[in-house]
């Protein structure tokens, strides 16, 4: 029995759900460490590879929250095939930007920008199948899934994630302090 | 004449009779989380983030007078589980987005939950309808961010002498009122130069005109965490001075 | 409706000169003023603040933190159905169903017309005659089906609540065993006498010598209570000591004050009286909840009586020098106001809010004097002992939990109503007394009090064992106990005073979680919560509230797991709200059903 923390490549998925991509901006702020960091994982579904469902994989790195249909379908996905979810981004970890529309009912909103707003004519609130249908509040990933980690900020900066991710492949429980934990 | 002192986490913390442990462990350059406590105002004892372990029993330290050889845990992991767990649960309560918040970077709520390490708010988020109130002419109310510390309602009636606000409801439901039959600040006898104007931790009570005036990297809790801050808690004054 | 200020003047200067501009009397003005304009619109507001010379804020947030306060019009009838699990229990929910149905009305809001408006408020204290409700603030019992439909004819001829079939409003006592209390008779004015013929020393001494414990829950020595009282300092231009009497019974499945108000105001009036004489105190207080409004013709009238007779007024029973006289206040729906210095906050014209402690009331209370606060049992207990002596209380119940103990026994039993035992007594013997057939659990001392379950029956009623204010409630085998959690769950949460942030929060956060679990989507995450948030409560809240918040849940989910387990949707995380129904709002909008319009539950768990 080997008492070395075994090292094996491991998959990580990525995807950005109600997000703005920002989140995946700052990932790449990593720059050069992006090189070391492909020494310790092979991406999965991402938007830097092209792969496009999520298999098996160790950790999955989501950003924004989940507003719509497909956002809940996409997660559930990511919950099935990763051992490990981070909620990365202002967003995926506590609703962020989209869901300062929740004190708004989304019935009126949808009424008055297509229907009954000033300008519009012949207005009609668009229902194609092909587009996912809103939540009529937007959530944090952690109330629709269970989420293991997350990492704050809007976004967190390159050195967070690159602190977070080293942390957590090298088999300590992550942390972040000051300067890197922020909300904003 | 013997000194007075009890132990803070092991360490033997010099009080006056009639000092409370907070006033204690400040003047001895001791952080103990806190948000509606204030070195101006009495006391209250409502925000429960300073709670301590004295002589084993849970007690809020900021209104627990000391005594001579008591035993007072402060900085232990249970206990700073327990205030990360209310700072989740104040941030669940009131819409909190710090992205876009004027007070961002120079707000004690934030602060804390940098200092405790909250990574996120755990619980299932309220999301309250609450009240922006843009009536008067230079400060700006977002209820959103209320904390219910009560410190513009003390300043308010200690200091000002004007009583502009008031708590009214009840639980979950408590909030933030003004004195006006018509519930706009406008119809108030508030300034912009009451003490109530700048007492505010949070992003509740602001100046028009002067949203984000400090550079990220400048503001008050970006160098230094607020746990190494106490000068700046120990001796707050009206109005943070910037440059213009 | 507008409210000019002529008609505002003629309705509220009387009330401000019946409560000599007082601004500590705030509470009992607005109820007064709320009685006649049906609620507390905002013009009243203002001009009570001006005439009482206290900012408009301050006013509004008093009227905004008690429960039967109303800023907006609630209609000609507020019909409010108890919501303790006891009326649950005898149908409360179809009857309130019944009564909206039959009146076109939603729940909490007021008829079109204006007329009426239903909803349910915390425990009324008769759940030995449940269900029970209070129109405009009368209590009425024994609702049925019959009586709901009879009550819609009464609203719709808009008959006044006077002239309502008497029968309604008929509150019984239903004592069921007597003991040394309840079966003596005990003379009205004889334990005044007795005390001043010993004199307050003596008096204290006999109260220490009984061990008489208080009767409100807490259980703190009542001589030492006085003893502090009596020689603390006075402070201020004015100063006196108080007596005030606890009337707030607001634990769910507490009425046994009720019965002593009812049918034993002399004792306790007495009591009172003997408590002034022993300490010092020239002013007594009733402090009374709103639910018991009932009862307050009957008490002023005996009041008035004792004025005339000498038991209250100046030299009361020929005594020189030793004055004493008795109000009442009432309070205005808020079960924290039970706790004693938030009741004195009450007394005092503010929000119900606990204070900061030390120092506690005989030290500094009502009007920062000392003030001894009792619960109308004790003092009841207390004017037994000025007649008969410490000693002969000693001898009755244990040696840490002397004399006895009304219990007021509701639930699933033959006969509830009220049972005085010498402290000592087994649950076991309670339960057959009653006649409390196969009761799985019984809920002793309220919704902040303990749950035992059967293999605990044969423990006692003691301080020393299983302590109690009096709230007996029995749960037969057939009862679901996660619902009798859930149910008090959100009784605190409306309750929360909301002053401090673990209870204000966690309060709403528990009843959150068990709702999500009732709802069918909880699993072993909320469960885990609830322990966490207890721990969290137990320690950390300013008050008796906050810290028993979460004892129903933590004690049936260690005593009746499986009413929880059998709830739970699967044994990982759950979303608490229902997907599909999430995406209800923009399926209508666009008009579209198809199936991307819909979300299942989540794939590999049970349905």
């Amino acid at each position: 029995m080997s008492v070395v923390l075994e090292k094996k490549k491991l998959r990580l998925a990525t995807t950005s759900l109600a997000g703005c991509f920002g989140c995946h901006m700052s990932l790449l702020d990593i720059d050069e460490r992006l090189f070391d960091l492909l020494e310790l994982i092979d991406f999965d579904r991402s938007p830097l590879t092209d792969i496009k469902q999520c298999g098996p994989c160790d950790i999955g790195l989501i950003e924004g929250g989940v507003c719509n249909a497909e956002n809940v379908l996409v997660l559930r996905e990511f919950r099935k095939n990763c051992k490990v979810l981070i909620a990365i981004g202002a967003c995926a970890v506590n609703g962020g930007l989209p869901a300062q529309r929740n004190h708004l009912n989304l019935g009126q909103c949808l009424q008055e920008v297509y229907l009954t707003g000033e300008g519009v004519v012949n207005g009609q609130v668009p229902n194609d199948p092909e587009l996912p249908l809103p939540l009529d509040k937007v959530h944090p990933l952690d109330e629709i899934v269970r989420i293991d980690y997350f990492i704050p900020g809007c976004p967190p900066s390159g050195d967070a994630i690159w602190k977070f991710l080293t942390d957590l492949l090298e088999g300590r429980t992550p942390r972040l302090g000051h300067p890197l934990l922020h909300f904003d | 004449m013997k000194q007075l002192t009890f132990l803070l986490d092991g360490m033997p913390v010099p009080f006056e009779d009639g000092q409370t442990i907070m006033d204690a462990a400040m003047a001895a350059d001791i952080f103990i989380p806190h948000l509606c406590h204030h070195p101006e105002f009495k006391p209250q004892g409502s925000c429960k983030l300073c709670t301590v372990k004295a002589s084993g029993r849970h007690v809020s330290s900021c209104t627990m007078q000391a005594r001579d050889g008591m035993e007072v845990e402060n900085n232990t992991p249970d206990l700073n589980d327990k205030r990360r767990t209310m700072l989740q649960m104040l941030f669940v309560e009131g819409n909190h987005f710090c992205p876009s918040c004027e007070k961002s970077g120079n707000c004690m709520l934030q602060a804390l939950a940098y200092e405790l390490e909250m990574l996120t708010p755990h619980f299932d988020q309220f999301y309250p309808d609450r009240p922006v109130d843009a009536s008067h002419p230079d400060v700006l109310l977002d209820f959103n961010r209320c904390i219910l510390c009560e410190l513009c309602v003390r300043a308010s009636r200690d200091v000002d002498g004007k009583s502009v606000f008031a708590l009214s409801g009840r639980g979950i439901t408590k909030h933030l009122i003004v004195n006006a039959e018509s519930g706009r600040l406008a119809d108030t006898d508030f300034s912009l130069l009451d003490r109530a104007a700048h007492v505010c931790p949070v992003g509740v009570i602001l100046e028009k005109r002067r949203g984000f005036a400090v550079p990220i990297g400048q503001r008050l809790y970006d160098e230094k965490p607020i746990g190494q801050q106490m000068d700046s808690l120990a001796t707050r004054t009206a109005k943070v001075e910037v440059p213009r | 409706m507008a409210f000019d200020s002529d008609r505002l003047a003629d309705v509220l200067e009387p009330i401000l000169k019946r409560y000599r501009r007082d601004p500590s009397l705030l509470v009992q003005i607005l109820r007064e003023t709320q009685d006649v304009l049906s609620y507390l619109p905002p013009a009243a507001l203002t001009y009570i603040a001006a005439k009482l010379d206290l900012p408009r804020a301050r006013v509004e947030g008093v009227a905004g933190f008690y429960s039967f306060f109303y800023v907006e019009p609630v209609g000609q009838y507020r019909i409010l159905f108890s919501d303790n699990i006891i009326d649950r229990m005898l149908g409360s929910v179809e009857l309130m169903d019944r009564l909206c149905n039959k009146l076109w009305l939603e729940r909490g809001k007021v008829s079109e017309d204006g007329l009426v408006s239903v909803d349910t408020t915390s425990c009324t204290g008769m759940g030995d005659q449940g269900p029970a409700l209070l129109v405009n603030g009368r209590a009425i019992t024994h609702m049925s089906a019959e009586r709901i439909d009879r009550m819609c004819e009464l609203i719709r001829a808009q008959v006044p609540l006077a002239d309502w079939p008497p029968e309604y409003f008929l509150v019984e006592d239903n004592i069921r065993r007597r003991d040394v209390l309840l079966a003596g008779d005990w003379p009205v004015g004889e334990s005044i006498r007795a005390a001043i013929a010993r004199g307050p020393e003596a008096v204290l001494a006999e109260m220490k010598l009984s061990n008489l414990r208080g009767r409100g829950g807490a259980g703190f020595t009542t001589a030492i209570k006085w003893e502090s009282a009596r020689v603390a300092p006075c402070h201020g231009d004015n100063p006196m000591r108080y007596i005030v009497c606890n009337a707030d019974e607001g634990e769910p499945g507490t009425f046994k004050d009720r019965v002593l108000l009812s049918s034993y105001a002399d004792l306790l009036f007495d009591g009172m009286t003997v408590a002034g004489f022993t300490i010092g105190a020239t002013q007594g207080l009733v402090y009374l909840r709103g639910e018991y409004r009932y009862l307050l013709p009957a008490l002023l009238a005996n009041i008035e009586g004792r004025r005339r007779t000498g038991l209250l007024g100046q030299a009361v029973c020929g005594q020189q020098g030793f004055d004493f006289d008795i109000e009442i206040h009432l309070g205005a729906g808020a079960y924290v106001c039970g706790e004693e210095t938030s009741l004195i906050e009450s007394l005092e014209g503010k929000r119900g809010v606990p204070r900061v402690r030390p120092p506690f009331p005989v030290r500094c209370g009502y009007l920062n004097q000392p003030t001894v606060v009792n619960n109308v049992e004790t003092l009841c207990k207390a004017a037994l002992i000025a007649q008969q002596g410490g000693a002969w209380y000693a001898s009755l119940g244990t040696k840490q939990s002397t004399g006895t103990k009304l219990l007021s026994i509701s639930g699933d039993v033959e006969n509830p109503g009220i049972y005085e035992y010498p402290f000592g007594v087994s649950i076991t013997q309670v339960l057959n007394d009653c006649g409390a057939g196969n009761a799985q659990a019984v809920q002793i001392g309220g919704a902040s009090g303990i749950c035992l379950a059967m293999h605990e029956f044969s423990k006692h009623i003691a301080f020393e064992d299983v302590p109690t204010a009096g709230a007996f409630m029995v749960f037969g085998a057939h009862r679901d106990m996660f619902e009798v959690a859930r149910n008090f769950a959100h009784f605190f949460a409306h309750e929360s005073c909301g002053f401090c942030t673990p209870c204000r929060v966690g309060t709403s956060l528990v009843a959150n979680c068990m709702d999500k679990i009732a709802n069918g989507l909880g699993s072993q995450y909320e469960i885990s919560e609830i322990f966490k948030i207890h721990r969290l409560l137990n320690a950390a809240s300013h008050c008796g509230l906050g810290q028993m918040a979460c004892n129903p849940l933590f004690d049936t989910l260690n005593k009746f797991r499986p009413a929880y387990e059998r709830r739970l949707r699967s044994l990982d995380f759950e979303p608490a709200f229902d997907l599909d129904r999430a995406l209800a709002s923009a399926r209508q909008m666009t008009g579209r059903d198809d199936p991307a319009a819909h979300l299942d539950s989540a794939p590999g768990v049970l349905p």
